[in-house]
């Protein structure tokens, strides 16, 4: 068996399960973060900071930004392997993709700590 | 597979099947999305830190600039999105099939057609 040293989980089959699971967490707080804006009338500051201070909401957002890190990965090294034939260069933008998405992850970490 | 074949892969003289458009756009619309992933925290930072830095987010969406990045942002996220779902129904074996593909990937850009109407009728 091929295995990858950059691919998420270096076995295919795990890489398909780990995006479709992070692709139907993502779906829903999609779904729950526009509904919420969609379907609130008088959206202000106190509203907004209120919403995203609820336990609830800061598990939900956390999970989606871990969700996010691990679907952009399988995502971003999927297109990186089709399209990018050096090896020299697709390593170097899979690192320097894992190491964005890592930061991204920690920044959400912060902003929802910060709540 | 050694038989001297013509090989042509002009792209632009290859009339791509629905099927392969919907999921082209399925992977730009991801890179969009990956490449957007900055902008969308540092809003979303502005929009949570102080009352000043949420009004500062709220006045810049009143430019057309800034509403035509967030409707681009958000129009690759819906489209991510309907695209996505048709391909958890394919791996529960809806709509894998030749004729029932192609109807499957009709109906994502009919619903993403829609789905754009409704947001710029909802942004602007």
């Amino acid at each position: 068996m091929v295995r990858s040293a950059t691919s998420l989980t270096g076995n295919g089959v795990r890489d398909w399960l780990w995006q479709r699971v992070s692709a139907v967490i993502l779906a829903l707080y999609t779904v729950f973060i526009l509904g919420f804006i969609w379907s609130t009338p008088q959206l202000d500051y106190v509203v907004w900071f209120q919403f995203f201070h609820h336990i609830g909401v800061k598990l939900f957002s956390i999970l989606a930004a871990f969700s996010l890190l691990v679907h952009a990965w399988v995502g971003m090294w999927t297109i990186l392997t089709d399209y990018v034939k050096p090896a020299c260069v697709r390593l170097t933008l899979e690192m320097l993709v894992m190491i964005a998405l890592f930061v991204y992850f920690v920044a959400a970490i912060v902003i929802v700590w910060s709540v | 597979m050694n038989k001297p074949r013509p090989v042509y892969l002009d792209l632009s003289k290859i009339r791509m099947p629905v099927m392969a458009v919907v999921s082209i756009l399925h992977r730009i619309s991801g890179v969009v999305l990956f490449l957007a992933i900055p902008y969308i925290l540092y809003i979303w930072n502005q929009s949570l830190a102080t009352a000043s830095t949420y009004d500062e987010i709220h006045n810049a969406l009143q430019s057309c600039w800034t509403r035509g990045l967030v409707y681009l942002i958000l129009l690759a996220l819906l489209y991510h999105w309907v695209a996505g779902i048709r391909h958890l129904l394919m791996d529960m074996g809806v709509g894998e099939e030749k004729i029932s593909g192609r109807r499957g990937a009709r109906i994502v850009l009919v619903v993403v057609v829609l789905l754009a109407m409704g947001l710029g009728v909802w942004l602007w």
